[in-house]
């Protein structure tokens, strides 16, 4: 085929405009300013506003994919100004933060309680004070929880959301029978986690005992270590400068029993590529008898580990020493910083509507147990989790979806006799993400390396970890 | 008038042609006539592509090599802070030597073989295409899908794949990536397996244009095989293997996916490179470091324009000679 030149230049231009044209951002003009921390009050009611929302992981199933759509319907039922478009999500670090350089995240999102003083130190999320306390509970939150999503202006930025939970000691409980350790007597201090793992890999085989190491999760299951054992990670030095104490005596006594484990029991798997995705993997197909992680495990082991309720599944409280305490840890709502004031009044009415009310509201508790229960494969109803408003409103919600109840709470009663009695240690406050970084190499080291230099290496750790925290102050 | 009218009557000759050029060159009209408007209309889309896609992005590099930013807040200048940074970074000697480290392994396993790959190749004279295939097929395999199926293949347990394997000759077992030691090298193994085929194909086209003639002459005054190949093939690849080299070298110094996918960069930095570095300084960490991380590359990127330059002065006579 052949063009004349006018023909071929027209084409040549045209393609030039199409590629203008394509590059350019489509998206409709917001219509309000993007002011921030207005009042509540000033968004008009009945404006047309439409947002987006975190919806479910790219892998639920289709009934968690129909309840999540009756939820919408019913949301813009009761609010018709707001049309409700919900998205795929699923927190990776990574990922994450693309989206949130890109500016592509929902107007709704969800972040782990890790990040909230970070994000809103950084100025990165949308204030939704106002908002947020004109619920209904806007008060009524549990202060510790909340104060995750605070700024240092004691505005609320994030909300708790769900999966609150201290971290916990998960256990195989078969492992422990054919051990000939008793499961519903499990290791309550650290020197017994230790001996169990021993007789059980020398019994069995089988790893003992197993930790994260892979990225942030191995300087996270540290620090929970370092935690229980009476120590911290960062301590604040009252006039808003933070130290890094990476190198606390707890740290390195975790550890020097880590480093026990592998190099003279033999009892840790002596793998450094699990993070938490990986060990519940690792657990779920028998690799390893003890773990600890986030006390709702459960609900991911059931639905992708293949765990069920005859599995032999037994969680029980992390053990604690030296007046130390179980890491807390959790997912935070928050709002796109480029969202509109009436997109921040729908945003946070969705927060409610979808996160929340089954919090308090009977019939919402109900709907949400009951397609969980009735899923196929069913999905855990009842995990225990740390309340976010109060332990008698948690109690009332439990007793409200008590048919429905499908976890083997008989097996997990070593973590929920001491569950709102034990110590609870918060998070770091500045630069955690960068503090886990620091540490989890350290992890790492000490599985792969007999020789390894502890001191040597928390002094590195700590240098980076105390930049990390001079660049985010 | 027609866009045809301005199309000039071909000129006899080449001679003519050039001497036509240069004499009305100059003034816009001439331009006009010459036909230099539909030419620019005609670079226009592939100007524009790169000017978007490759120019604008290092423009922007460059700036936000001189700012904090997390790309949601307003930038802030702040001069060359995030070069000092690189350098006061306590990793960067590791990432160097891990990145070094690469190079030098992946020029030891991954420089020789396709070159021994390739002669062996060409002087078969049956199932050439077949050979050739094979060699080729790691290279059309999803790099992703390789390291995953390498990893799975890297199962420091006894009865991983290739632990199992070398247990039959009473080998191992290892712990490949799961030791300091053993990562590095288990990485620039399938690094190598996954890139030799490009290499080898290369090699294999420049082999075919060594004048048999040569080869003939060698063979009646009685060289050997090994003497053919050292005297004949390889002064006639010497501006291939040149090339190889150094787009290899360049290729190592910004690897990425394999620490990336493999092991994230440990146990213990074991294996982070400069680029996974940057890439970690971007995205790791809520992105606070953007400006580091586009300092950290711009350095890498000089410094490789650099050695690229120094590389081809030092070796400009070896290869005219």
């Amino acid at each position: 085929m052949r063009f004349n030149r006018t023909t071929a230049l027209v084409m040549a231009g045209t393609l030039s405009l199409g590629l203008l044209a394509a590059c350019s951002n489509d998206d409709e003009p917001t219509a309000d300013d993007t002011g921030s921390g207005s009042p509540a009050a000033s968004a008009d009611p009945n404006e047309p506003v439409t947002i987006k929302v975190a919806g479910l992981l790219p892998t639920a199933d289709d009934a968690a994919k129909q309840q999540l759509a009756d939820r919408v319907t019913s949301f813009e039922a009761k609010y018709p100004n707001i049309t409700v478009e919900p998205e795929d999500y699923e927190w990776k670090n990574s990922t994450f933060t693309t989206q949130l350089a890109g500016g592509t995240l929902p107007n709704v999102f969800e972040i782990p309680l890790t990040d909230g003083k970070t994000l809103i130190q950084n100025n990165q999320l949308a204030d939704i004070d106002s908002y947020v306390k004109a619920l209904p509970y806007g008060s009524q939150f549990n202060e510790t929880l909340l104060a995750n999503g605070q700024g240092s202006d004691g505005k609320i930025y994030a909300v708790p959301a769900k999966s609150i939970y201290a971290v916990a000691l998960h256990y195989n409980r078969k492992l422990f029978t054919q051990a000939g350790l008793d499961p519903d007597k499990p290791p309550t201090t650290w020197d017994e986690v230790r001996a169990d793992a021993k007789q059980i890999h020398d019994k069995t085989g089988v790893a003992g005992y197993a930790t994260m190491a892979l990225d942030a999760s191995g300087g996270w299951q540290l620090a929970a270590g370092a935690n229980s054992r009476g120590g911290v990670i960062e301590t604040a030095q009252g006039d808003g400068k933070y130290t890094a104490t990476l190198t606390d005596p707890a740290v390195k006594s975790h550890l020097e029993w880590l480093k026990a484990l592998r190099w003279e029991d033999n009892s840790l798997l002596a793998r450094a590529d699990l993070g938490w995705g990986e060990i519940n993997a690792a657990f779920g197909g028998g690799e390893l008898a003890m773990y600890t992680s986030g006390s709702d495990v459960y609900n991911a082991l059931v639905e992708s580990n293949g765990v069920t309720k005859d599995w032999g599944y037994g969680l029980t409280a992390i053990p604690t020493e030296n007046g130390g305490g179980a890491l807390t840890g959790g997912t935070l709502a928050a709002v796109t910083k480029d969202s509109t004031d009436a997109q921040k009044d729908a945003a946070v009415k969705w927060i409610d509507w979808w996160y929340l009310s089954k919090l308090q509201d009977k019939d919402q508790a109900v709907a949400d147990a009951s397609t969980r229960a009735e899923a196929d494969p069913p999905q855990a109803v009842g995990t225990p989790v740390l309340p976010i408003f109060n332990e008698d409103l948690y109690k009332q919600n439990l007793d409200w979806i008590k048919d429905y109840i499908n976890v083997p709470l008989e097996n997990m009663l070593g973590y929920t006799n001491v569950m709102f009695t034990q110590p609870l240690v918060p998070e770091a406050s500045v630069a955690t993400q960068d503090l886990y970084n620091a540490l989890f190499p350290v992890v790492q080291a000490v599985i792969t390396d007999k020789n390894a230099d502890v001191d040597k290496l928390l002094d590195e750790a700590n240098k980076t970890g105390q930049a990390a925290i001079d660049a985010a102050s | 008038m027609t866009t045809d009218d301005v199309v000039p009557a071909a000129p006899p000759t080449g001679v003519v042609r050039l001497h036509e050029r240069t004499r009305s060159r100059g003034t816009p009209a001439t331009w006009l006539r010459r036909g230099g408007l539909s030419a620019l209309i005609f670079a226009l889309p592939i100007l524009f592509i790169f000017g978007v896609f490759s120019w604008w992005p290092i423009i922007s590099a460059f700036v936000m090599s001189l700012q904090k930013t997390n790309l949601t807040d307003a930038p802030l200048w702040v001069g060359l802070d995030n070069f000092r940074a690189v350098f006061a970074d306590p990793l960067l000697p590791t990432i160097i030597r891990n990145t070094a480290w690469f190079a030098v392994l992946a020029l030891i396993f991954g420089y020789p073989i396709p070159l021994i790959g390739a002669v062996l190749m060409s002087e078969l004279r049956k199932r050439k295409g077949l050979y050739s295939v094979l060699a080729y097929l790691p290279v059309v395999v999803p790099p992703v899908v390789a390291v995953l199926l390498w990893k799975f293949f890297y199962d420091p347990r006894p009865e991983g794949v290739f632990n199992t394997v070398l247990g039959w000759v009473g080998l191992g077992p290892y712990p490949w990536l799961a030791d300091a030691t053993w990562a590095m090298p288990s990485l620039v193994l399938e690094a190598t397996w996954a890139a030799a085929g490009g290499t080898v194909i290369i090699y294999l086209a420049a082999l075919i244009s060594v004048p048999a003639e040569l080869y003939d002459a060698a063979e009646v005054d009685g060289a050997s095989v090994w003497r053919k190949v050292w005297h004949v093939t390889m002064p006639q690849l010497r501006g291939v293997l040149f090339i190889t080299l150094i787009l290899q070298i360049i290729g190592t110094a910004q690897v990425f996916l394999e620490p990336f996918l493999f092991t994230n960069g440990g146990p213990n930095h074991a294996t982070e490179t400069i680029m996974l570095h940057v890439y970690n300084l971007a995205f790791a960490n809520l992105g606070n470091n953007f400006g580091q991380a586009t300092a950290l590359s711009l350095l890498l990127a000089a410094f490789l324009a650099v050695m690229s330059l120094v590389y081809f002065r030092l070796t400009r006579s070896w290869s005219q000679s």
